[in-house]
């Protein structure tokens, strides 16, 4: 039983199996396997050690700026608002629609009216660079702006479409 | 095992004690804790046991009933697409014979007969839509206002079968294009879901009365119908009123002074 492996190569050598063989057309055979690698491959190569930058939403609003220092604060501290915003907004929607509540109490004991297209695009009032970096960087598309308007001071102003 | 009385006590008293702290948890968990805390209704709300409507008609002309439409479909994003079969509509005017069906004069006063009635949802009290919503994104607030939750409306359009009123319309596109004029501080709706009338629910919130009370120059009263000192209960004590099609036992809270 212990050289079955070599008497499987030995069987194999007689039937030819490791001569070198000849290729039918061989140079043309080579080089489309290496012009399909290089297709197939270009996107790799093409970032190759080129990691796709984290996104920085923007922060530098006018009503952001226009808040002292110490103020400028989201309704939760940055770390949770980062993960958990879509689960907060959510409560905001069950709270203010299904139980009438529509004031929220920030970590800073600040009260806040609940209201994605008033409150969060008062100060987030840059759509593009702040909500759209993230969005379009890990390829969600949050259907919340079907209804809720994300620039409602140019809509008001009559100007509008995304 | 044997246990002698005292050995026994010491037991049953322990287990108590362990028991006991574990029900302390047990109020601390089931407890309003943190988060109920956080959300608050604002001090300036307008809040009733039962919402409800009069619509005086002898105080009511085309042109107040007009603005009224108006106010109400501007303050609420509704879009003004003209074509009957698309439209929507969460306020707007009926001839008599239209909006009373089922109840028939062959000779009407003459004043009734030219008079356009402002119909609008009437947040009935045994709502048909309600009963018939299959994700509850139709239902009866506890102050009797039948609200919308469009983030769980599925377009299913039951509730406008139920609705005997017609008081619901389907957005069969983006209504977005149809808006001459964006009124920041509410939504829009989008392709495919049902919208009506909320007797301003985002108002009374805020402390403020429906859109259409505010344009109406007093036709229409908006109070609790639970509070007998209440305007609206005043007006039904004082006139003969009229509901739409109150056969149908919807039990509708518009009520029309004629």
């Amino acid at each position: 039983m212990a050289d079955e492996p070599q008497r499987v190569i030995n069987a194999l050598k007689e039937t030819g199996f490791f001569k070198p063989r000849k290729i039918y057309d061989g140079s043309k055979v080579i080089i489309g396997i290496i012009v399909l690698l290089g297709a197939v491959g270009f996107s790799f190569f093409y970032d190759l050690g080129k990691a796709a930058k984290a996104p920085e939403p923007e922060i530098n609003t006018p009503t952001i700026q226009g808040l002292p220092k110490a103020e400028r604060v989201c309704v939760e501290p940055k770390a949770y608002m980062r993960e958990n915003h879509m689960k907060l907004l959510n409560q905001w929607r069950d709270q203010v629609v299904r139980q009438g509540k529509r004031q929220y109490v920030g970590f800073t004991k600040k009260k806040y009216t609940m209201s994605l297209q008033n409150t969060c695009m008062e100060c987030h009032s840059n759509y593009d660079n702040f909500c759209n970096r993230c969005h379009t960087y890990s390829g969600i598309t949050p259907y919340c702006w079907t209804c809720h308007v994300n620039k409602p001071k140019e809509w008001a102003a009559g100007r509008l479409q995304e | 095992m044997e246990m002698d009385r005292r050995e026994f006590l010491k037991l049953v008293g322990a287990s108590a004690l362990v028991g006991m702290l574990g029900g302390w948890e047990a109020v601390e968990l089931l407890a309003p804790g943190e988060a109920e805390a956080r959300y608050l209704t604002k001090p300036e709300a307008l809040e009733a046991e039962r919402w409800a409507m009069v619509i005086d008609t002898k105080k009511m002309d085309g042109e107040t009933a007009r603005g009224c439409i108006a106010a109400c479909h501007h303050a609420h994003n509704v879009p003004d697409i003209d074509d009957p079969k698309r439209e929507i509509k969460w306020i707007w005017l009926e001839d008599f014979e239209h909006a009373f069906t089922g109840q028939p004069q062959d000779y009407i006063a003459d004043r009734v007969e030219g008079t356009p009635f402002l119909v609008l949802c009437n947040h009935c009290n045994n709502p048909p839509c309600v009963r018939v919503c299959p994700t509850k994104a139709t239902w009866k607030r506890i102050d009797g206002i039948v609200m919308m939750d469009q983030h769980r409306c599925i377009g299913c359009r039951f509730c406008m079968a139920a609705c005997p009123y017609g008081s619901r319309s389907f957005n069969w596109m983006d209504p977005r294009p149809f808006i001459e004029k964006g009124y920041p501080e509410y939504p829009t709706r989008e392709k495919g879901v049902v919208e009506k009338c909320n007797f301003c629910a985002e108002r009374l919130a805020k402390g403020l009365v429906p859109a259409c009370v505010e344009t109406s120059k007093g036709a229409l009263i908006f109070d609790d119908l639970a509070d007998s000192q209440s305007a609206v209960r005043k007006a039904l004590r004082q006139h003969y009123t009229l509901r739409r099609k109150p056969y149908l036992g919807t039990n509708p809270q518009v009520y029309y002074v004629v």
